[in-house]
């Protein structure tokens, strides 16, 4: 026998702490925002603030216009992109054929995932603003934030459904089944939860973008609720922006607070995603 | 005319792996015909051939003739999902869709667009009753498929396709995955089925092969070797290839 320096149970404790210390310096940092923006952020929280109009040059009231912006463009971005990158999707994972042409374009999909978001935000201009005339509104904004989530929906909605084990499709082709009933009977309804993950953490990255909504709808300032989809309107981080660069005096209780009810609206739905997620796997059957 | 009627049918896929050369085999109704042979044989291929579930795979080659009925099954114009549900199919891994007793057994006469409830109870029931499943499942229909054990999801796959009333049923190994008990079971529900029903079989070994044909058909790397009733190949086999595979000196 030769000796070792290091028993397999010792090095196994060693490598397992070693690991452990590098996750924790990971997390620590991002707990460690979190609460401060709490703790800094929640007196500032009130009804008034939620609910009200911003008053005396935004140093004072409420973030409620900007709230809503917000849910109108997430809304608005779910309307163009959801329909859409989840047909595409579909048509890659179940109809294209497995040629060069739909791996340029898979690739093209997973690319497009990580261009930064203010060249979106430029093109959404020269697009939606300028060419299609839609001027800076809710509208020409949601279809730049749906162009940037698409590639998201598109890849994780793929993925879902190429989890879904072949043998299920083998058998509805095999009973006579369409491939269409095939896919709407057995597939989707399988990859649903993945799909659905897939969709709100898209979104959720919309409702926290500033940069592409920079030039194609968010406004700096309005003193009215927008009444249509051809209206600009506020939103939460571009006025996140706002009220911590462009405002002098601006009392930071309410830079925090702005920034508590953003984190707020994304961590809901993140842990929106997380449930329907985790309750899904404990129903699937495979 | 007999019910199947292969001629001169050579198959190739893409990547090269079982194929079958100029395969030629005629089948009468309510048989149970056996294919057998090691693997890579192309038993399998055969049967996707007869319901055209090869239609999924990447086949670069396909030649000859294959006739159900005296119709040409490889014909483009034919309704291939009609086909489907007249030639069912058995898998090896008893394959429950995600979906409930009852609408595992319904599923393809749903998909073939029947609609009224009482119909489809009967139908169910009696797919149930003739795979000899019912009273273990009468009480429990909405359950999860995957929830019975192997032996009675096998039975349930055979009455999901027997909802459909198809004239031939096939069969690729639909005990490999079973237990001796379950496998009898199975065994002794297809000597019944043949009254009705046209069975094609690619049992998972020999020794099941001699219990249940009528015909068996031994294939070697793709090539039909020899075609015979079963009491003759088993016992007094006429190729030398047929006599070694039988005798266990290969395979």
């Amino acid at each position: 026998m030769r000796k070792r320096r290091l028993i397999p149970q010792q090095a196994q404790k060693i490598g397992f702490a070693g690991l452990s210390l590098l996750s924790l310096i990971t997390v620590i940092p991002i707990i460690a925002i979190v609460i401060y923006i709490f703790i800094q952020g929640t007196p500032a929280i009130s009804w008034e603030f939620l609910t009200g109009m911003p008053s005396n040059g935004m140093k004072s009231g409420g973030l409620w216009p900007a709230i809503i912006g917000t849910f109108y463009l997430t809304v608005g971005t779910a309307i163009f992109s959801v329909p859409l990158g989840i047909a595409a999707a579909i048509y890659i994972a179940e109809y294209a054929p497995n040629n060069q042409w739909t791996r340029l374009i898979r690739i093209a999909i997973i690319n497009l995932a990580g261009i930064p978001s203010v060249v979106y935000g430029l093109f959404g201009l020269g697009l939606f603003v300028v060419f299609l005339n839609f001027g800076t509104s809710i509208l020409a904004a949601s279809l730049t934030l749906s162009i940037m989530t698409l590639p998201v929906i598109i890849s994780t909605t793929e993925e879902a459904l190429r989890a879904v084990p072949t043998s299920f499709r083998v058998v509805s082709i095999s009973l006579g089944a369409t491939r269409w009933q095939t896919i709407k009977r057995v597939v989707l309804p399988q990859a649903l939860p993945g799909i659905l993950t897939g969709v709100i953490l898209g979104l959720e990255r919309a409702a926290g973008e500033t940069a592409p909504i920079l030039f194609t709808g968010a406004a700096f300032f309005l003193p009215q609720l927008p009444h249509s989809m051809f209206d600009a309107t506020m939103a939460l981080p571009y006025h996140l922006f706002v009220i911590s660069t462009q405002v002098p005096g601006m009392p930071i209780q309410i830079q925090y607070g702005t920034v508590l009810v953003l984190l707020l609206f994304v961590l809901g739905m993140n842990i929106a995603a997380t449930l329907i997620r985790s309750r899904a796997r404990a129903r699937r059957q495979w | 005319m007999d019910k199947i009627v292969i001629e001169h049918l050579t198959l190739t896929y893409s990547d090269g792996t079982e194929s079958l050369k100029d395969v030629s085999l005629n089948i009468k109704a309510n048989t149970i015909t056996v294919l057998f042979g090691p693997a890579g044989g192309g038993k399998s291929s055969l049967l996707r051939v007869l319901n055209r579930l090869n239609d999924l795979a990447d086949v670069t080659v396909l030649k000859g003739k294959a006739l159900i009925n005296g119709q040409d099954i490889l014909s483009p114009d034919i309704d291939v999902n009609d086909l489907r549900r007249r030639v069912g199919m058995v898998f090896s891994r008893p394959a429950a869709l995600p979906l409930s007793i009852y609408e595992n057994v319904a599923y393809g006469l749903v998909m073939a667009g029947m609609k009224n409830r009482k119909k489809l109870d009967e139908a169910v029931e009696q797919a149930l009753r003739q795979s000899v499943l019912w009273d273990e499942v009468k009480d429990r229909l909405n359950d999860p498929g995957s929830a019975l054990s192997g032996g009675q999801q096998q039975r349930m796959c055979l009455a999901r396709v027997l909802a459909l009333q198809p004239e031939i049923i096939l069969l690729d190994e639909p005990t490999s995955a079973l237990d001796p008990l379950a496998t009898a079971k199975i065994e002794e529900l297809l000597r019944e089925l043949k009254e009705k029903f046209t069975i094609v079989i690619a049992p998972h070994n020999t020794q099941q092969s001699a219990r249940i044909s009528d015909m068996a058909a031994f294939f070697l790397q793709g090539e039909l070797v020899e075609y015979a009733p079963a009491e003759t190949i088993f016992t007094v086999p006429k190729d030398k290839r047929t006599q070694d595979y039988i005798t266990g000196r290969f395979g």
